[in-house]
């Protein structure tokens, strides 16, 4: 605040040639691509994989146990990996994420610094990815050429999780659909890396990635279409949601997770709505402004895609989720997920799918608010669908959440073999 | 048996449904109309051998008809996923029942054994589950009369005798038990108790589930213990204010699950035949378990024997009182499940001990005891002197005359520094709770008490052996040898019950759980009351002991998850105890106090309920009458319902910030105002911000009402529409506040979000938690009937005052009036005057109270925590027990000039936080000032800053004090820190004569 050199080791232009930057995992399949473009802008990254207890008991052994559960994992699964043994701990540098925002996840940073200190590994550097302009002495820096990559590996990566999402529960072939996004994945990347980016090769990647995932054989059963809401890392990584994804698709249904390129819409749209609220920021507001309209085209010519394609269902485009909230929450809420959380529930509703597991850390403030809060009045104007909200906690056990999950999926099953008796088409069909 | 009706067509087939619960099995056969067998029985955690023979019994009742079955229950996933059998979840399975036998049924509420349901059936259909902090019920309720020393049966024919209800927290099993303890300690009847424990489970029902929606129509209650328990039927008739027509409990309301089953499984389409379905069950019984596992405790025997050899070592010497003249000392530890005595001779030597559990009256334990001891020691034993320590400490101390009364920590040192001189860790698990603390300079550092949501400690592995049919001794035996303990987290019990839960689904045996119990034991003290990530942070020298520490399983854990050898004294269990004894010796004056023999044979005691007028807090006061016509009270919580009327006008002239600000706070004027009536619920942010806001509406006409403090009956007023029953109790209230504004009539009520808090210029940002932010939106979203009144919760930014006119003008008009810039301007500036005024006037407060400490020789305590927590509701008078111990309290906020927070290792940016970085700084800079953080439980931000605070001032060595607060305190665990505190302060100024 007042003292201008940093109490911690920086990461520097020298480490830059040798260090290895490793990756928590968060978004397996949208963290491999952009780890793809660190490594194109000559940073050496790797994404982990670990998991299990050993994550767990790490992460309890160094943070604070009232500490939420993604930064308990985060830290858990890097220290855990820097003690594997596996490393040359002088030769490692590792990075987190930090919003800024007034959620204790802005805190992960330092409390990674500071599990370090506790380990004995004070030395080793902290790099943070933001874009809220904090700890800008780091030599790992965002360039515009560098995020323009980032965005569309963004979007690439939002597209192969909702076509594995669809294909999955469905193959024939077991395994078809991971092998798929994996193999896509290492095919885009070099393609991320060109020189010049021409937004006509991108779209011709889209509809190469949808013809490609077409090309799986499937079976056309109707499965029951599961939403997964929540905080953003449980959410995201099967580390944090006891892999939730395959736990619905073991279970016979089909999941439905939004995007991420929404939230990081959203981060950019709470700049605009500051300077509405509170008059303030006019510079960010207008940069905000800028980047919400290129990042929300996109989305939109990558939704008009899968729509021309006709064979997915395409996710709604971020400006129209955002005035699903109307009556329910204000943009103001910004902590955490925030509106967006309630905004993403109400855009499943709208696209027919009635059944949502919000997912959360225990004890998880925001969602207090933002989820759990507004259930009530979701239900009230929705009565047919069925909410669960399911708690991650290092204590929690996977039969209480899964128990929860069965029992909102066997409702489900229920509701649709009605429906089917009343004969009643109102199944809304993907817009 | 069968009192009840049930027809299931399933072809000609049987139809079978065996539900498996967390503590229960529970199988029903039917052939079309008629019963052929049920039963509920206990399956002790043999799950899989339990299912089969349940099956089994049914054999010969089927007359070689094929069966369609169907498993349910939450340790009957596994074993269905195991067996490749047809599964359906408990809860739909109920539903089934409910629509089948009794369509008009309107909610449902089903306990089992450790999971509360709730299912809606009018006016949409809504089942809901207990969330993941929710213990209680079944389990809860048998845990409860082990502790009570009943039977469920026995508990449940006091309770129906009950004359009154006390509060006890409703939201987990553990907390609950926190706050039964002390009543038995005081004396409460077990009639009260055990009614009000039914009461709790009540409310954690409606509270948990019921979310907002309000249970009215028909109710039918299901679950065994809704089936058993007619005190709990009682309470539930009651709470909900039933007819008899609309409360349903139907002779199935145990078997509703299993029901459900058979009805599911009377629509599958496939059927086996008994010995399909039989080999079935036979294979998951085989299977391989598949939950994670420990290493074992012990590779051998003889590994076992030098573990035993080692230990065996920590002695004192023994004399037999028979043989013995001269001297003697006695020392009591009341604790909280257990009383022990010891009786130690001219050098220490242990002529008698005592070590038992309390089963609820140690008064007349002690008294037993005495009487034995006085007859032992006849005329060649002198007894010199006597101390007691533990939660029991005043009563026992009252009741029987004791010469000296010390806090646990300082018995525990006594006597730990009698085995080790050198010792620098002491770690103490006891029945309830569990304390350790470390010791430098020969004084003790900082202490760490086990937080309300962690205690269960050794009382949980002995009812959890109790549950599963074993004596709490045998039960950790068997853990010794397990060859693949359970992996069941380090998180609270409730958590650890459905860990269990899980390792019993995946068939795991009972040795391999009590092994686990162990570990988890000891994971929980290191890692959660410690937080300790290395063995080298507790010490070199740690001695262990209390009662939980003679469990040679729990031992061995601590030990290997330390990989360090630890002291345990033979006496482990008697440590208070014998510190006591050690304490009186070092005290002891030429007679003692204690009662004779004499005395003793015609002593006795009654107790009476009282609630004490003395302020608004209304405690629960238990008057506790010896003979002679002695009275003692306890309950209360600060020192004036105790009946020290003489000191009282003493302790009202000294400084106390907290009351200082709530007297302000309740005296803001409400205006004359005309143009209607705004009020402002007196909870979160608006501690803070109250002053601002009155003073904007009285300038634009109106009057300013608040709701006032928080309090039981306002919490219970709001209680129906909390829809998360994990957000910090502080959240909780505004429900009631909002209810109590309506009630009086206000024809707006305002509360603003405020992502932003005031920018005081100390921090990276100046955010409000998301909570205090945002809670209106929540609130409009939930409160039903916010929908009849205007509620006003604009986004503002309250550091700009252009903008904050300009906000007002936009959005007032749209609800209120409209109102010109000037107007706004005017309101605006009053309010900032207002909110100057305010601050200034608790700094030259602070200055005061300051003075007055220094002027008086008495130490500062900054009781620090959010502006909220001056509410008496929130801070459970905790600050009036800190002037009635003889500290002066001020709070965070009350410091000239603003303290400027030092640098921190986190992201400094929420305004509140910043502040209590500062004030630790200045407790750190200053000899006479001590700070205590008050943390309410489920604050997911202060899990940040209890760590900086401890740094900070760590780093100018000094004590810190932490004390977790939530709906229910213990008031006797909060006096203990801050006794301790006191006597580690006068420790360190080198004298000990504090008490």
């Amino acid at each position: 605040m007042n003292d201008k050199t940093p109490p911690y080791p920086v990461f520097t232009e020298e480490m830059k040639r040798d260090y290895t930057i490793l990756v928590p995992t968060m978004l397996p399949l949208h963290f491999n691509m952009l780890i793809g473009i660190f490594e194109h802008y000559g940073f050496h990254a790797e994404l982990l994989e670990t998991s299990g207890s050993e994550v767990v008991q790490c992460g309890l052994k160094y943070v604070h146990n009232d500490t939420c559960y993604p930064a308990l994992l985060i830290i858990g699964q890097l220290i855990n990996a820097v003690q594997s043994g596996k490393y040359d701990v002088h030769k490692i540098a590792l990075m987190v994420s930090q919003t800024g925002g007034g959620c204790r996840a802005s805190n992960y940073i330092s409390l990674l610094r500071k599990a370090l200190e506790k380990a004995g590994l004070g030395f080793i550097p902290v790099i943070s990815i933001n874009f809220s302009g904090l700890e800008k002495d780091s030599a790992f820096r965002v360039t515009l050429p560098m995020l323009h990559r980032m965005v569309y590996a963004m979007l690439y990566a939002d597209l192969l999780m909702l076509l594995r999402n669809q294909v999955k529960p469905y193959e024939t072939v077991p395994g078809t659909a991971d092998r798929t996004a994996r193999e896509l994945t290492e095919a885009l990347i070099p393609t991320l890396c060109r020189k010049k980016i021409r937004y006509k090769d991108i779209k011709a990647n889209y509809r190469m990635i949808l013809n490609t995932f077409d090309a799986i054989d499937r079976s056309h059963e109707k499965k029951i279409r599961v939403g997964i809401v929540g905080e953003i890392f449980v959410k995201f990584s099967p580390l944090g949601n006891n892999k939730l994804e395959e736990f619905l698709i073991a279970e016979q249904a089909e999941p439905v997770v939004p995007g991420f390129v929404d939230f990081c819409l959203y981060c950019v749209y709470n700049g605009i709505v500051d300077r509405q609220l509170y008059g303030f920021g006019r510079v960010r507001a207008f940069v905000s402004r800028l980047i919400d309209r290129f990042l929300v085209g996109k989305q939109k010519d990558l939704i008009a895609c899968i729509r021309e394609h006709g064979v997915f269902v395409a996710p709604s485009a971020f400006d129209h989720t955002r005035t699903l909230t109307r009556g329910y929450i204000n943009l103001g809420a910004k902590m955490g997920e925030g509106w967006l959380l309630t905004a993403e529930m109400l855009e499943l509703i709208e696209s027919g799918v009635t059944s949502i597991v919000c997912a959360q850390p225990f004890g998880c403030l925001p969602n207090h608010i933002v989820g759990k809060g507004m259930m009530k009045r979701i239900k009230e104007n929705h009565p047919d669908v069925n909410l669960v909200a399911v708690d991650y906690d290092p204590g929690a056990t996977k039969i209480n959440q899964e128990n929860r999950i069965k029992l909102m999926l066997a409702n489900a099953a229920r509701q649709k073999e009605e429906r089917a008796h009343e004969s009643d088409p109102t199944v809304p069909l993907p817009r | 048996m069968n009192t009840y009706q049930l027809q299931i067509e399933s072809g000609d087939c049987i139809a079978v449904g065996l539900d498996i619960g967390s503590t229960t099995a529970k199988l029903i056969a039917v052939d079309g109309d008629r019963i052929l067998y049920e039963c509920y029985e206990r399956h002790f955690s043999q799950v899989r051998q339990k299912a089969l023979e349940l099956l089994d019994r049914i054999r010969d009742l089927t007359g070689g008809k094929p069966l369609k079955i169907a498993i349910s229950g939450s340790a009957g996933m596994g074993l269905a996923k195991a067996a490749q059998l047809p599964f359906v979840q408990e809860v739909f399975a109920t539903a089934e029942t409910v629509r089948t036998l009794a369509p008009d049924t309107s909610v449902v509420i089903e306990l089992g054994g450790e999971d509360a349901k709730v299912i809606f059936f009018k006016g949409g259909l809504d089942e809901r589950m207990n969330g993941s902090c929710a213990g209680g019920t079944g389990a809860f309720i048998d845990q409860m009369a082990t502790l009570l020393n009943l039977t469920p049966a026995e508990l449940d024919e006091k309770s129906l005798a009950s004359q009154r209800i006390y509060p006890i927290a409703s939201r987990c099993g553990v907390f609950a038990k926190s706050d039964i303890q002390p009543l038995l300690n005081q004396g409460a009847t077990k009639e009260d108790i055990a009614a009000s424990i039914y009461q709790a489970v009540v409310n954690q029902t409606i509270a948990g589930l019921a979310q907002g929606r309000r249970m009215e129509g028909k109710i039918m209650f299901l679950g065994g213990p809704l089936y058993y328990c007619q005190g709990l039927r009682r309470r539930f008739t009651e709470t909900l204010k039933l007819s008899p027509e609309n409360a349903l409990f139907p002779a199935y309301a145990r078997m509703a699950v299993s029901i459900g089953a058979a009805l599911y499984a009377s629509k599958q389409r496939e059927s086996f035949t008994f010995d399909e379905a039989r080999d079935a069950l036979t294979r998951s019984v085989n299977e391989q378990p598949a939950t994670s596992h420990l290493p074992a405790l012990f590779r051998d025997r003889a590994e076992y024997g030098a573990f035993l050899q080692r230990h065996a070592r920590a002695t004192v010497p023994k004399v037999d009182p028979a043989t013995y003249t001269g001297d003697a000392y006695l020392g009591i530890d009341c604790g909280s499940t257990t009383t022990k005595l010891t009786l130690i001779g001219e050098n220490g030597e242990l002529l008698y001990s005592y070590y038992n559990s309390n089963r609820g009256t140690p008064v007349d334990i002690v008294k037993e005891q005495l009487l034995h001891i006085r007859r032992l020691c006849a005329d060649r034993i002198h007894l010199r002197g006597s101390a007691v320590t533990g939660y029991g400490e005043e009563l026992i101390l009252h009741a029987f005359h004791i010469d000296h009364g010390l806090v646990e920590t300082m018995a525990h040192f006594t006597a730990a520094r009698f085995f080790n001189p050198k010792v620098d860790f002491i770690l103490d698990i006891g029945g309830q709770d569990m304390k350790c603390f470390r010791i430098q300079n020969n004084s003790i550092d900082s202490i760490m008490l086990n937080e309300a949501c962690s205690s269960g400690c050794g009382s949980f592995i002995e009812t959890f052996a109790r549950a599963m049919g074993y004596e709490a001794a045998e039960f950790s035996e068997l853990g010794l040898f397990a060859k693949a303990p359970v992996d069941l987290g380090s998180r609270c019990t409730v958590f650890m019950n459905s860990s269990v839960k899980q390792a019993q689904k995946d068939g795991a045996t009972v040795e391999d759980i009590s092994a686990g119990l162990s570990i988890s034991v000891v994971k929980n003290a290191i890692y959660k009351v410690i937080r300790a990530a290395s063995a080298d942070e507790l010490g070199e020298h740690i001695v262990v002991q209390g009662g939980t520490f003679l469990n040679n399983a729990v031992l061995r854990s601590f030990e290997m998850e330390l990989n360090r050898e630890v002291i345990r004294p033979e006496i482990a269990g008697l440590m208070g105890a014998f510190g006591a004894a050690l304490y009186a010796k070092a005290h002891c004056k030429e007679t003692t106090t204690t009662l004779d023999l004499a005395a003793l044979e015609s002593f006795t005691h009654e107790s009476k309920t009282a609630t004490c007028k003395g302020c608004g807090n209304q405690c629960h006061l238990t008057v506790n009458i010896f003979s002679g016509g002695e009275r003692y009270i306890i309950g209360n919580k600060c020192e004036r319902g105790a009946g020290l009327g003489k000191d009282e006008k003493l302790l009202r002239d000294v400084p106390n910030l907290h009351e200082y600000k709530r007297q302000r706070l309740i005296s803001l004027p409400e205006g004359e105002g005309t143009r209607g009536v705004i009020g402002l619920p007196l909870a979160l942010g608006m501690y803070e911000l109250a002053p601002f806001w009155n003073a904007l509406f009285r300038s634009l006409g109106y009057k300013v009402i608040t709701s006032g403090f928080s309090s039981r009956a306002l919490y219970a007023k709001g209680q129906y529409s909390i829809p998360s029953d994990t957000a910090c109790y502080p959240a909780k209230l505004m429900h009631g506040h909002i209810e109590e504004l309506i009630e009086r009539g206000v024809d707006a009520i305002f509360y603003p979000c405020l992502t932003y808090n005031f920018d005081e210029k100390i921090s990276d940002n100046h955010y409000n938690c998301p909570v205090v932010a945002y809670y209106s939106e929540l609130l409009r979203a939930n409160v039903e009937s916010l929908r009849r009144v205007k509620f006003l919760y604009p986004y503002l930014n309250i550091n700009d005052r252009k903008q904050l006119v300009h906000e007002l003008f936009n959005f007032l008009p749209k609800y209120l009036a409209h109102f010109t810039h000037k107007e706004l301007r005017h309101a605006v500036d009053a309010a900032y005057r207002a909110y100057d005024q305010w601050m200034r006037d608790i700094r030259a407060e602070g200055k005061r109270a300051r003075k007055y400490a220094r002027a008086n020789g008495k130490h500062i305590m900054i009781l620090a925590g959010r502006p909220y927590h001056v509410d008496p509701e929130i801070g459970h008078g905790i600050d009036k027990l800190a002037t009635s111990l003889g500290f002066v309290v001020v709070s965070e906020d009350s410091f000239t000039p603003p303290l400027f927070p030092p640098r921190v290792n986190v992201l400094n940016q929420w305004t509140y936080h910043a502040r209590l970085y500062a004030a630790a700084e200045y407790a750190g800079t200053h000899k006479d000032t001590e700070l205590v953080q008050l943390v309410s439980f489920g604050c997911g931000i202060d899990a940040i800053t209890t760590d900086e605070v401890h740094a900070i001032l760590h780093r100018h060595g000094k004590l810190y004090t932490q004390i977790k607060i939530d709906e229910i305190t213990n008031l006797g665990a909060v006096k203990i820190r801050l006794r301790s505190l006191m006597g580690a302060l006068a420790e360190r100024a080198g004298s000990d004569n504090f008490e």
